[in-house]
């Protein structure tokens, strides 16, 4: 419609149609319904049992603060699984990232078998988690896996990787490093849709080459980064399923069910998480309240987490924040 | 015009998700019917009707207890019983709690539970139908009844048990010319050290007996009865740090790793095989001596058919020996859901599958668990190799021990086991205090559970 200058017609504008509202509201209620059941209502929920004592079988029965006040000065193994959970949201994330951003770079510039290269880092992505972590700790045996004898032939002593509480962790880094297809993909993906024409421009600048990365490459691949930043957060915020069956399989009593509490953290804590704990003290001790409290807390961490975040990520905003 | 959401509609739609969400809570909080325990004066005559199962083996153990159902079945011709089969205790407490009707006999693989059941009444009081049956209760030692009980509330009855004894390899006993396996731990650690071998490198090529804690069935739990270890007081709270018998067992404990030292305990103990596989360490003689429960001797017969091995008690420490011949029991328990809808017929299965002893006696046969009646175990028709026998007799032994049940679950033998695994590691500090620092943790969680 063509907005003349001037006043407008003295005619007075049509009155906005109710049906017209509830319509859009109607075509909304299947997602709206979804939101409240699967997003709404479980926040709601553990934010109510949270100030509850709640062992599912039993009415929820009111206690206040109690199960924060456990939290914060009682319980012995939250900011150690805290402590662990923070050591893979520090280093497996970045390392990840770097490492798919790394070999994305690689194979852009690949002419030969660049195909037949980014199936090989690609597949491992494929696998499902808990089959790889048993392979892995299989392959990292300190006894019995082929890596420690090949360390061997060259005369290394290989460590106990999976069994020792110091190197459990980095042992699932590797692992971590070795399933980043899906992210290298991606990475691949917006490094090839960035203009040519940029980098040509940089190099009549006299752009070298790790100026033209900064420079050209990285602003325009700062989407991509920060979403798979904000992803590996939460995904490390929840690490659970790898840690859990790397226990199992290490400590050679690899179980099922509520029977994995055992296991949990094995080697000496070292690879309990934060999630895993609330697992255990909602399942395995039938804590549900104070489980609640547990993710009422990592929710506000995350919450936090991605705020500070996305606030320090300029280029969030495609359009430019300045 | 286009149609656009203002911020006022978009809090007015908030509100209400907000407001339902609430509601929807409110209802949440409101339980379910806690199950009225209405007994009739006397059983009926005739069983009729259709009854569930829920149940936790799978594939041939669930054949076995389907084979006791059939028998059931057979002996009331006008009963069902519906078999779930899988079924984990989460799943069972979902199910209960969720006020569901469809599960009558649930059980469970696990004592852990039997306190959160029996404290919230999602396992029926069974008193009232013992009492009215006159089920004799003293075919069934004190010690089981124990872990199927909680706080004066029979909610469960135990069907079915695990012992735990020692096992050795004959073959390399006779090869070292020791002919009696030990009865002390001394005795243990001084055999398990003349059997130890060492390769050229300095690692362990073979070990007498492994001490770490933590390795298969090496938990505190399973070595307790040898200083008759108590875990919990009359009020639930820890009885660990002041037990006189813990702090025995630990200190030998941690020497015995000492002695062998601790990098290379931790470098074979990482390298042996799965508990449950073929490359089971004592299957493969890695170990010559191993604590373990009676299923294992099916595992040997099916995996290792030709180890020759044999089994005893577990040895006693030092100041203990009167607990000689005595060891761990705890076992799988069964009892009727609150929400049950036939719960007469759910009791008369719960009775057939804890109390019968042809019942019994096939499922220990066929699961090579241990029966937990004196009639089952004495059953001529129990299959009871030489090895097994041990395990037969350390169910009747008035000593044996157990973990009572909690109202924290699996909780407090979770607590100590973390903490004696850092003081073998030797990251556990003084030990009076460490134990003093479990016994906090532990009564901490108690009173989180149960405090005002």
């Amino acid at each position: 419609m063509i907005r003349g200058a001037g006043r407008a017609s003295a005619r007075p504008a049509p009155r906005r149609r109710p049906r017209g509202r509830w319509f859009a509201i109607a075509m909304l209620a299947p997602a709206l319904l979804g939101i409240l059941v699967f997003f709404v209502y479980p926040l709601i929920a553990s934010l109510f049992f949270s100030f509850t004592s709640y062992d599912l079988v039993s009415p929820p029965e009111w206690i206040g603060l109690r199960n924060y006040e456990y939290l914060f000065t009682k319980d012995p193994k939250v900011w150690s699984a805290a402590l662990n959970t923070l050591w893979f949201i520090v280093f497996l994330t970045p390392v990840k990232i770097i490492m798919a951003l790394c070999v994305a770079g690689l194979l852009a510039r690949a002419n030969r078998a660049a195909g037949f290269w980014r199936t090989i880092f690609y597949l491992p992505s494929l696998v499902p988690p808990v089959a790889s972590v048993v392979a892995f700790v299989f392959l990292f045996n300190p006894g019995t896996g082929p890596v420690n004898h090949i360390l061997k032939v060259f005369g290394i002593e290989g460590p106990l990787w999976f069994n020792d509480p110091s190197l459990s962790k980095p042992s699932l880094m590797l692992l971590g490093i070795w399933v980043m297809g899906d992210m290298m993909v991606i990475f691949l993906a917006a490094l090839l849709d960035v203009p040519k024409d940029q980098y040509e421009a940089a190099s009549l600048d006299g752009a070298n080459g790790v100026q033209k990365v900064w420079y050209v490459t990285l602003p325009n691949i700062v989407p991509v980064l920060v979403f798979s930043l904000v992803t590996g957060l939460i995904a490390s915020l929840q690490y659970f399923t790898e840690a859990a069956v790397a226990s199992g399989v290490a400590s050679g009593k690899a179980t099922v069910g509520s029977g994995t509490a055992t296991t949990l953290g094995y080697p000496d804590g070292s690879l309990l998480t934060y999630t895993q704990w609330l697992y255990v003290r909602g399942f395995a001790n039938y804590q549900l309240g104070y489980a609640s409290a547990l993710a009422v807390l990592l929710f506000i961490v995350a919450a936090a987490f991605l705020v500070v975040l996305l606030r320090r990520v300029d280029a969030f905003n495609p359009e430019g924040a300045k | 015009m286009q149609q656009r959401f203002t911020p006022r509609t978009g809090r007015r739609i908030a509100a209400g998700i907000a407001g339902a969400a609430a509601a929807a809570l409110m209802l949440t909080a409101c339980s379910g019917d806690t199950g009225s325990v209405d007994v009739a004066d006397e059983a009926p005559d005739e069983l009729s009707g259709t009854v569930s199962l829920w149940h936790f083996f799978t594939d041939r153990e669930a054949s076995v207890i389907q084979g006791v159902v059939d028998d059931f079945e057979a002996q009331n011709p006008g009963v069902t019983v519906e078999v779930h089969e899988g079924q984990d205790d989460e799943k069972l407490r979902k199910v209960i709690a969720a006020g569901s009707d469809d599960i009558d006999v649930g059980l469970s693989y696990s004592t852990d539970v039997v306190g959160n059941l029996c404290s919230t009444g999602a396992f029926r009081d069974l008193q009232p139908y013992i009492d009215r049956d006159e089920v004799d209760m003293s075919q069934i030692s004190d010690t089981v009844q124990s872990y199927s009980e909680f706080e004066g509330t029979r909610c469960t009855m135990p069907v079915l048990a695990d012992v735990n004894a020692l096992f050795y390899n004959k073959d390399i006993f006779a090869e070292a010319g020791i002919t009696e396996p030990p009865k002390t731990l001394d005795e243990l650690e001084d055999i398990a050290l003349k059997l130890t071998e060492y390769n050229d490198d300095g690692s362990i090529k073979r070990l007498g007996f492994n001490p770490f804690m933590g390795m298969y069935e090496n938990t505190a739990a399973h070595f307790g009865p040898a200083v008759g270890g108590k875990w919990l007081d009359d009020d639930g709270y820890s009885a660990i740090g002041s037990d006189e018998g813990w702090p025995v067992l630990m200190q030998w404990q941690k020497d015995f790793v000492d002695e062998i030292g601790y990098d290379k305990l931790q470098a074979f103990t990482a390298g042996l095989g799965q508990e449950f596989s073929a490359d089971n360490a004592f299957h493969t003689g890695q170990l010559a001596m191993t604590i373990d429960g009676e299923y294992r001797t099916a595992f040997i017969a099916d995996q290792a058919p030709d180890l020759n091995y044999g089994t005893a008690p577990f040895p006693t420490a030092t100041g203990f020996e009167d607990l000689y011949g005595s060891g761990y029991i705890v076992g799988n328990i069964a009892g009727i859901a609150k929400g049950s809808k036939n719960p007469e017929l759910a009791w008369a299965l719960l009775k057939y599958l804890s109390t019968d002893t042809d019942a019994l006696v096939k499922m220990g046969n066929g699961l090579k668990n241990v029966p937990t009646t004196t009639a089952a175990l004495e059953s001529p028709d129990l299959e009871v190799s030489e090895q097994y026998q041990t395990f037969i007799d350390i169910a009747l032994h008035p000593k044996t021990a157990t973990t009572p049940p909690s109202l924290v679950g699996a909780g407090y033998t979770q607590a100590f086991g973390s903490y004696w695994e850092k003081f073998q590691a030797g990251t556990g500090g003084n030990l009076a205090e460490g134990l003093a620092g479990v016994d906090q943790e532990i009564n901490d969680s108690v009173d989180l559970v149960s405090g005002p």
